[in-house]
């Protein structure tokens, strides 16, 4: 599904840029100045600057960190025909392309976690990174918490242990206690105190085999602010939050149990301590918006992709040490790099137009998945993803007609039928969800899935009996 | 002349035969969904008397150009013999008819249809027969197809085709299809209108008519050289050069003849001979006395089948990701076959239909496949492992040309019941894996699926399904949307007689 949207993102794109750099070399074809070939985004063809990376430095340990973190949870699969259905494996030698074009302009945080990719992210990152010397990259990882029979204090440091195993290294840079929040206090006491294991971690910390430790937060606010007000005792050095342009005070209103970004990052600040920022682009939903989006974001700056908003908001504020993005492809790498080589901090009139955008993102009732896939693999085989991402191309596509009376009602009922089936195979849809509810403790966002299948499933069933 | 006329109307006719076997998407029929209404035996077997006597007429008139022009199987054999003839010219050659066979596969043939071996007879049946070619062995090919353009337009970010699933349906259909395939290539290369004049029961009941027929080509003995040039190209093998002589119970009024003729001796007129009354002898297949058609057995084998299921274990969530592999849904045995709505029984349906494989053509749900069960042999039944009777079509009731499926609209369905729900709490997934669940209550049309307390006395225990047998209509929603896999916890048992509910 994520090569599904991202290939539909690219296409998008480039038939903007060919639409633009067409519009913009028309008028310049007298005076070729090289500003017509600046063109940011998947079609850009201006060499990156390999020098020019934007770094902070941590408090803790003074390492200067680039502002573009390189997220390890969609690495690049080996294409199939059928992407969705087959166990696709991890393109070793994609991953290990994009981690030499990433190092060479000057990326040195790499993000991973035991559980990401089907378990395979970390050692993966562990081939790619293994062949350069050790100071020439920092590694996070996490105590990950899907399963609670992980969460014992022997599974959870065979867990460590195989973390520096797979990463061919003896020391972590970064080390975060994974999506605490989830769950509640419950799950965080039991998750990491009840069984030692956060005194295991700062142990090795004092030990200097964890270098920096940190916590990684979404949901139930509760946690968030006990774990800071733990700060003296536990001295937090780092904090990895969701931060966008969206989330920054919508956060709250697209679901309860979320807090504004602009609450979080406030908190962090008054006490010092460095911020990463996860899903600044919230999965791609920031990059695949409504046409209208894009058209207000394109006329705005013409050569810059719609993604590249999102990364300088997320890269302008001070506190913040690294912007995590899950770059599967080259293309995508090729266009943060460029926004952050080096990064223009917007400028306060910028901040309000993109705070102006979000308002109006907020009219178009898309659901907040970010295709992370925590929720999967669903023990019935819904592919839970691919269903409310169609769900939501549909919506930035105007393709979710209101009524049978809609003006474009027959062409969207088309194009949102075989679209589905398209893009989730059959038995895989929405329809044969049991609302067992398994996969709702595990998304981040907090997304009622089985109330949100269901709904779509009528919402189809409308479609197919035609009595919308 | 005569002959284009004949070349133009049967290859009209014959693209939109096929083509609507082809046609998966039902939009082809609205137009021209009669083409398959006025063949002969799906005719008479819909009673529909207008047909019929058209029929008849016509062949009364005209003598056999329904061979020529009307029936699939005709027009494909003489393209088949056409295709032989460019290789050798001048290759038939006068045969006496061989009689005692065809009338007597005739009498066979009727026999057969009135004592409820329909779906035998049927083998011979031409239309039907050219209907299980061309779903068995065009359709995929015309899918394949579809399913390339649908797969370049999905690149080019249109939605002007879509893909549709080929599966095999049926295997001995399928080899049916094929071997009658083979046969009537085989047959019509070397020798032409083989068939037609010596096992189509249709052939020979419209040969009786036109015997007497109004016009006919007629040899004018004045003119004719005795070349013999017009038997050696006459496919139906019926002209007797010799003796000036031509047999119209077998002469398909191709036409042919004519146009050979160097002479101009052979010409296409009103008969000279003496009216005599032409006694149609239209099989009268009336309603039969019928047999209890289905015994009621098997019992044990289906509880048995569905027992030996095994706990299925929930993939541990450790990791991100990842699909979980879902098993195919295996047919449960059902003790009564289910048949389509608008069918009105099982002995209706059975005695009605030819299994020419139309409705299975137009089953866009996949709920229909060609039966295995020598009662029924080759005749539809339904099943819910693909998908189920969705609500919206009606499409089988529209196509149907025998009178089998009678059409029905939406409305008409929501309120016949073609079967009910049965429930086989071992395999609910909330008792074997112990979650929630209600997919099937949430997905029945009729809201005949009640979720209710495992436990009378505790309320708050997990829910089960129940079943409304008054209420089902029997439409596979809950067996298709099960979870339980490879059987499903909720599975449909047929009623002979359907009600309305």
């Amino acid at each position: 599904m994520k090569k599904d949207n991202h290939q539909a993102i690219n296409r998008r794109d480039f038939l903007k840029i060919v639409g633009i750099s067409t519009a913009t070399t028309a008028p310049l074809l007298s005076g070729c100045s090289s500003n017509s070939s600046t063109a940011s985004g998947t079609g850009g063809s201006t060499s990156i600057p390999t020098d020019q990376m934007t770094y902070r430095t941590t408090s803790s340990t003074k390492d200067k960190v680039s502002i573009l973190g390189y997220g390890c949870m969609r690495l690049p699969t080996i294409a199939k025909s059928s992407a969705r259905e087959s166990d696709d494996e991890i393109d070793q030698e994609m991953v290990n392309r994009l981690t030499d074009y990433a190092i060479e302009h000057g990326v040195n945080y790499f993000d991973t976690s035991p559980a990401y990719c089907k378990g395979r992210s970390e050692h993966a990152m562990g081939i790619a990174l293994s062949r350069y010397p050790r100071d020439k990259y920092y590694i996070a990882t996490k105590l990950s918490n899907f399963s609670p029979d992980t969460w014992s204090r022997e599974a959870s440091i065979a867990m460590y242990h195989n973390s520096l195993k797979e990463l061919q290294v003896d020391y972590l840079d970064y080390m975060l206690l994974h999506g605490i929040g989830m769950g509640g206090m419950e799950a965080y006491e039991n998750r990491y105190v009840k069984n030692g294991i956060l005194d295991f971690l700062l142990e090795e910390r004092k030990a200097g085999r964890i270098r920096n430790l940190g916590f990684s937060y979404h949901g139930d606010i509760e946690v968030f602010d006990y774990l800071l007000s733990k700060h003296d005792e536990y001295q937090w050095d780092f904090v990895q939050i969701q931060l966008n342009y969206l989330d920054w005070k919508h956060a709250k209103e697209i679901n309860p149990r979320n807090t504004d970004a602009e609450y979080l990052y406030g908190e962090l600040q008054k006490r010092g301590i460095p911020v990463v920022i996860m899903e600044p682009l919230l999965g791609g939903r920031l990059s695949n918006v409504h046409d209208h989006i894009v058209a207000r974001l394109k006329q705005r700056e013409p050569g810059r992709s719609v993604a590249s908003w999102a990364f300088r908001f997320a890269g302008s504020f001070p506190g913040v040490l690294t912007v995590l993005s899950g770059m599967t492809y080259m293309e995508h790498l090729q266009d943060n790099l460029r926004t952050y080589c080096p990064l223009q901090p917007l400028t306060e009139e910028e901040n309000r137009f993109l705070f102006d955008t979000a308002d109006l993102m907020m009219q178009y009732p898309t659901i907040p998945c970010n295709d992370c896939k925590y929720c999967m693999p669903c023990p019935y085989g819904i592919d839970i993803p691919g269903v409310l991402l169609h769900y939501n191309k549909c919506v930035n596509e105007g393709n979710v007609p209101q009524s049978g009376q809609d003006e474009n009602y027959r062409e969207a009922r088309r194009a949102y039928l075989i679209g589905y089936d398209r893009s989730v195979p059959k038995l895989r849809q929405a329809d044969h969800c049991t609302s067992c509810n398994q996969c709702n403790p595990h998304c981040p966002q907090g997304i009622d899935i089985p109330k949100e299948l269901q709904r779509i499933d009528r919402f189809v069933e409308q479609l197919k009996q035609e009595t919308l | 002349m005569l002959r284009t006329i004949r070349l133009t109307t049967a290859l009209i006719c014959f693209t939109l035969i096929t083509l609507l076997f082809l046609d998966f998407t039902g939009t082809l029929h609205m137009w021209f969904g009669w083409m398959a209404k006025i063949q002969f035996l799906p005719a008479v077997l819909a009673l529909n008397l207008g047909v019929v006597l058209f029929l008849i007429a016509l062949t009364w008139i005209f003598g056999r150009v329904y061979c020529s022009v009307i029936c699939p199987l005709g027009i494909f054999q003489d393209a088949v013999s056409w295709l032989a003839g460019k290789r050798k010219k001048n290759r038939f050659r006068y045969s006496p008819a061989l009689s005692w066979l065809r009338y007597g596969v005739m009498v066979i043939f009727i026999l057969a249809m009135i004592s409820g071996l329909g779906a035998w007879a049927a083998l011979i049946a031409p239309y039907s027969a050219y209907g299980r070619i061309a779903s068995n062995l065009f359709a995929p090919l015309w899918q394949w197809g579809n399913n390339l353009l649908a797969y370049l337009a999905e690149r080019a970010d249109s939605y002007a085709f879509y893909e549709t699933e080929v599966w095999l349906r049926s295997l001995p259909t399928f080899i049916i299809a094929t071997v009658t395939f083979i046969t009537l290539i085989i047959l019509a290369w070397r020798n032409g209108r083989t068939y037609c004049n010596t096992i189509c029961p249709v052939g020979t009941v419209l040969g009786l008519i036109s015997r007497f027929s109004v016009f006919k080509p007629v040899i004018d003995t004045s003119k004719c050289n005795g070349c013999g040039l017009c038997a050696r190209n006459c496919k139906a093998a019926c002209i007797n050069a010799k003796a000036h002589e031509i047999d119209y119970s077998r002469c398909v009024a191709c036409m042919d003849c004519i146009d050979k003729c160097r002479q101009g001796a052979i010409r296409y007129t009103r008969r000279k001979t003496d009216k005599t009354e032409t006694q149609t002898n239209q099989p009268a297949v009336d309603k039969p006395d019928r047999r209890k058609f289905f015994t009621v057995s098997a019992l044990l084998a289906t509880s048995a089948a569905l027992k030996a299921q095994e706990k299925v274990q929930l993939p541990d969530k450790k990791v991100d990701g990842g699909l979980a592999i879902i098993e195919d849904k295996k047919k449960p045995e059902r003790a009564t076959p289910v048949t389509p709505p608008g069918s009105l029984s099982a002995a209706n349906f059975s005695q009605h239909c030819t299994a020419c494989q139309l409705c299975v053509s137009v089953c866009t749900n996949h709920v229909l496949r060609p039966s295995g069960n020598l009662h029924t042999f080759m005749q539809p039944e339904v099943s819910y492992e693909r998908g189920y009777c969705r609500p919206e079509c009606v499409k089988c009731s529209e196509v149907c040309p025998t009178g089998a499926i009678r059409p029905i609209t939406k409305a008409d369905k929501t309120a016949i019941q073609i079967g009910h729900a049965v429930l086989i709490q071992e395999n609910c997934i909330v008792n074997r894996d112990g979650v929630t669940c209600g997919n099937c209550a949430r997905h029945c049309p009729t809201q005949a699926i009640l979720m209710v307390a495992k436990d009378p006395n505790d309320p708050d225990s997990p829910q089960l399904p129940v079943v409304n047998e008054e209420k089902c209509i029997g439409c596979g929603a809950c067996e298709n949307l099960c979870p339980s896999r490879p059987f499903s916890a909720i599975y449909v048992e047929g009623h002979e007689q359907h009600r309305n509910i």
